[in-house]
């Protein structure tokens, strides 16, 4: 039973998919991949979500930090909210981003159809893996290490550098690595504030999307495979770092 | 009901767990099995249990073949090392678990229950849950939730082993008694041979998966059939092939030509034991066990030269 | 959630300087001091960002959709194709939650209790949907399910219709939110150990008697949150159900759709409005997930 539901729901549309991308053959898939509109799509999704995961790696740490060390009145609830990009739905996130930053903007910041709209969604769908992967780490990070560091004369730069940082590495690399995979993957924030311009704005998931819309389902099938591949490289990476630095710290 | 285990053996993997095993268990019998950790003795318990599966071999309980009969249709009744409780049942739902599983009706489950728990003296604890007792009253919860269902047989995994000393000390007398009382078949799992020549009448010493002796504590103690045995049940020391245990060992208050020279490195008081390091002239170091009295007579001292006598040493053939 | 001894403050223990004594005691003074500016420093800036990023525009939507008050938004709930997209979001979530609550509870005994070949592989197996895009998991389901997919000839000969009708909305929303409760579940099965059940077993009970007396009871604080995770993603998912669906008006049309099919047609309260209400499941999502931590933290006894 469990194997027939797996089937019907992984098995086979991964399969199809893969059949689908590979139909054609090489020069085929090949044609798809180097569309010149495929290629800027991929581009754009690859080096947006590459900032991005590095802003979720900074800011996601400084939340982090900020909900595990400091007290202060109504931290309950803004820990509760972390989680909202994860609960709201996707298409919600879209047009609450351009409640705030279109073009009816209260504050004079409309983004809506640039490239920083790309940018801005992606932030708000995937931030809490880095914030949600390093707070408990930094929980059981013991104060004693902290403290033994300073004891030793090591400044407070110098005690985030050699001592915490490090620790909490492992806990931020794989959060960004599944902010990565969310990230290219996303559509659902992008259809209505990035307005889908080809060369412009528009994401590899988008670019599949309209492919689809244009039966053109041979191009969308190369495609995917593209992304999935990354997805699947970055967390497969991810896999790798986190088995060698075990190996290494134990 | 009397319990037999016939030539079996176990293993996981590469790792032998059992190496053909039998042992016979009187009927109300109170046994334990003793050994170090990893030397098979739970895997045995497991096995009579129904909770693994041999790879060969029979175990046969009040004469009837239960190899192939699942753990729930053996009337055993099973006390894990780490008691098991039902964490989201009340004590009284936990002891009434076996009951319920059969349909029994209500009000018989209530007075069995009742009985059970003022038998293990948890009576007024029925209301409460796993997480608020003690070590101690969990133990006897998962004693009182096995013998609930009236086994033919009870097993006991380690079950002193999570405990604290004092409580320990307090629930090995108790578990005696209560063996006592209503003698049914019992074996239980330890590697604390203390526990095990204070509760069993009948001790299974084993190591690697195999059975090293059998036989009443004393007999264990007084004549062990190996070296394994000899070293596990009590102290030892080992003079080459030979062991001499350390309170066979005399201190001569007068050197009468029959003892040995012996150099005294270290007295240390245990309250009423005293324990006495020595080294003898050919530098092979051991220890003699002396009473409080004993020393305070022979006036022991660091760095004194003493005559000692061995008794005969015991050696076992390899 | 957070342990804050006194003196540790920021990435400086101040006490500890204070011990050491190098100073006089002004300049130990002078560290807290910095040491509590850096503090309210990152303060500042973590929870800047969270408010321009996250609290603003939500809050934002809240005020824009009832800015005119509470007749607007009565109209807009009440049209007809909004309704009706509330309640086939309903109807899916109905059909699809349940059905990977039971694969997932299954799935993840036999991840966590089977001893078998290729365990790993069915364990990135259950991930993938994660790691796959909403998009593509549309565009997978249509190449097996759709008019020229594999199966598109068999599927019409007997007269089933799964891409463009519910059905195939329910298997995209099944496939996104799958992974869910088998992820919940796995690590408190882990937690929970086999020795109960065999207690169980050993007191008589048959081995569904253990299951439903025992193990389930053990897990099902982790199975309620696998359950509120699904049963939010299914709710909101949009890609995959915008591929499958055909996005029908008023046909197969769910409450997300709506959403993008208002904003599209300059129905700015219609968007805002079924935004709202979506964002208002989140919320109560959220406060069931606290609700659930807090009461698995304290233990069973309730």
């Amino acid at each position: 039973m469990l194997g027939i539901y797996l089937t019907v729901l992984v098995l086979l549309p991964v399969a199809a998919l893969l059949a689908k991308s590979g139909s054609g053959g090489t020069s085929a898939f090949w044609r798809e991949i180097s569309n010149p509109e495929a290629v800027a799509a991929i581009k754009l999704t690859l080096i947006v979500s590459a900032i991005v995961v590095t802003i979720n790696a900074v800011f996601g740490t400084l939340v982090a930090w900020v909900l595990v060390r400091d007290e202060f009145r109504g931290k309950k609830i803004v820990n509760a909210l972390i989680d909202l990009p994860f609960a709201l739905p996707t298409i919600v996130a879209g047009v609450v981003l351009l409640a705030l930053y279109g073009k009816d903007s209260p504050i004079g910041i409309d983004v809506a159809f640039t490239r920083a709209s790309v940018g801005l969604a992606l932030l708000f769908v995937t931030l809490p893996f880095v914030v949600r992967s390093v707070q408990p780490v930094l929980l059981g990070l013991d104060l004693a290490m902290e403290e033994a560091a300073a004891s030793l004369g090591a400044g407070p730069l110098t005690v985030l550098r050699r001592i915490v940082l490090p620790t909490l590495a492992p806990a931020i690399i794989s959060g960004v690595a599944l902010s990565f995979a969310r990230a290219i993957g996303e559509y659902g924030s992008l259809v209505l504030i990035t307005g889908n311009l080809p060369f412009k704005t528009e994401a590899g998931s988008v670019y599949i999307f309209g492919q689809i819309q244009n039966e053109n389902l041979a191009a969308a099938a190369a495609v995917s495979v593209v992304l999935l591949l990354a997805a699947l490289l970055v967390l497969a990476l991810l896999g790798f770092a986190l088995r060698r630095r075990s190996r290494h710290v134990l | 009901m009397a319990i037999e285990v016939r030539g079996v053996s176990k293993r996981f993997g590469d790792f032998v767990a059992l190496e053909d095993v039998s042992i016979t268990v009187a009927d109300g019998a109170l046994t334990a099995l003793l050994g170090p950790s990893g030397s098979g003795k739970s895997t045995l318990l497991r096995i009579i249990a129904g909770l693994e599966t041999p790879d060969s071999g029979e175990v046969v309980i009040d004469e009837q073949d239960v190899t192939a009969s699942p753990a729930r249709n053996r009337g055993v009744g099973f006390v894990f090392q780490h008691y098991a409780p039902f964490k989201h049942m009340t004590v009284h739902d936990n002891v009434a678990f076996g009951l319920s599983v059969r349909k029994r009706p209500k009000e018989e489950i209530r007075g069995r229950v009742e009985e059970l728990l003022a038998l293990v003296r948890l009576d007024g604890l029925a209301g409460r849950y796993p997480s608020q007792l003690s070590g101690g009253q969990l133990q006897r919860m998962a004693l009182a939730r096995a013998l609930a269902v009236q086994p033919r047989v009870l097993l006991l995994d380690e079950p002193f082993g999570a405990l604290d000393a004092q409580v320990r000390a307090e629930l090995r007398e108790w578990l005696r008694k209560l063996h006592e009382e209503i003698h049914v078949t019992t074996i239980f799992v330890t590697h604390d041979q203390e526990e095990a020549m204070e509760v069993a009448e009948q001790i299974v010493v084993m190591n690697k998966g195999r059975i090293e002796q059998a036989g009443a504590p004393r007999e264990l103690y007084e004549s062990p059939a190996n070296e394994f045995v000899m070293s596990f049940i009590g102290p030892v020391n080992r003079l080459g092939d030979a062991f001499v245990r350390p309170h066979d060992i005399q201190i001569l208050a007068e050197d009468d030509g029959t003892g040995t020279e012996a150099l005294v490195e270290r007295v240390v008081h245990l309250g009423f034991e005293v324990r006495v390091e020595l080294k003898l002239p050919d530098g092979r170091e051991i220890w003699a066990q002396v009473t409080r009295e004993e020393a305070q007579q022979l006036e022991l001292s660091q760095g004194q030269i003493l005559s000692v006598r061995l008794p005969a040493p015991r050696v076992f053939a390899s | 959630m957070s342990s804050n001894p006194a003196g540790v403050v920021g990435f400086s223990p101040a006490s500890s300087g204070r011990q050491l004594g190098r100073g006089p005691a002004s300049e130990a003074a002078a560290r807290a001091k910095s040491a509590r500016r850096r503090q309210l420093g990152f303060r500042a800036i973590a929870l800047g960002y969270l408010a321009l990023l996250l609290l603003a525009p939500v809050a934002m939507i809240f005020y824009r959709t009832f800015e005119h008050g509470l007749s607007p938004v009565w109209n807009a709930v009440s049209a007809p194709n909004a309704q009706h997209a509330f309640w086939l979001s309903i109807e899916i979530v109905a059909i699809a939650v349940p059905l990977n609550t039971i694969f997932g509870i299954g799935m993840a005994l036999l991840l966590e209790r089977g001893r078998f070949w290729g365990k790993s592989a069915l364990g990135l197996l259950i991930d993938l949907p994660f790691a796959i895009s909403p998009v593509v998991v549309g565009l997978s389901l249509v190449l097996v399910y759709g008019k020229t997919g594999w199966l598109g000839d068999w599927l019409a000969e007997q007269g089933i219709q799964v891409i463009f009708s519910v059905p195939g909305m329910v298997i995209a929303t099944a496939v996104v939110s799958l992974p869910f409760v088998v992820r919940e579940t796995m690590p408190v099965l882990r937690e929970l150990g086999t020795d109960a059940e065999q207690a169980a077993e050993t007191l008589g009970a048959s081995a569904w008697q253990a299951f439903w007396r025992v193990t389930l009871p053990g897990i099902r604080w982790g199975v309620v949150y696998g359950v509120v995770l699904t049963t939010a993603r299914a709710l909101g998912e949009f890609g995959a159900v915008s591929i499958v669906s055909g996005r029908i008006e008023g046909q197969t049309q769910t409450l997300p759709l709506y959403v993008q099919d208002r904003f599209e047609n300059f129905d700015i309260t219609g968007a805002y409005t079924a935004a709202v209400v979506l964002a208002l499941l989140a919320l109560a999502t959220l406060l069931a997930m606290n609700l659930l931590t807090r009461r698995a933290h304290r233990g069973t006894a309730i």
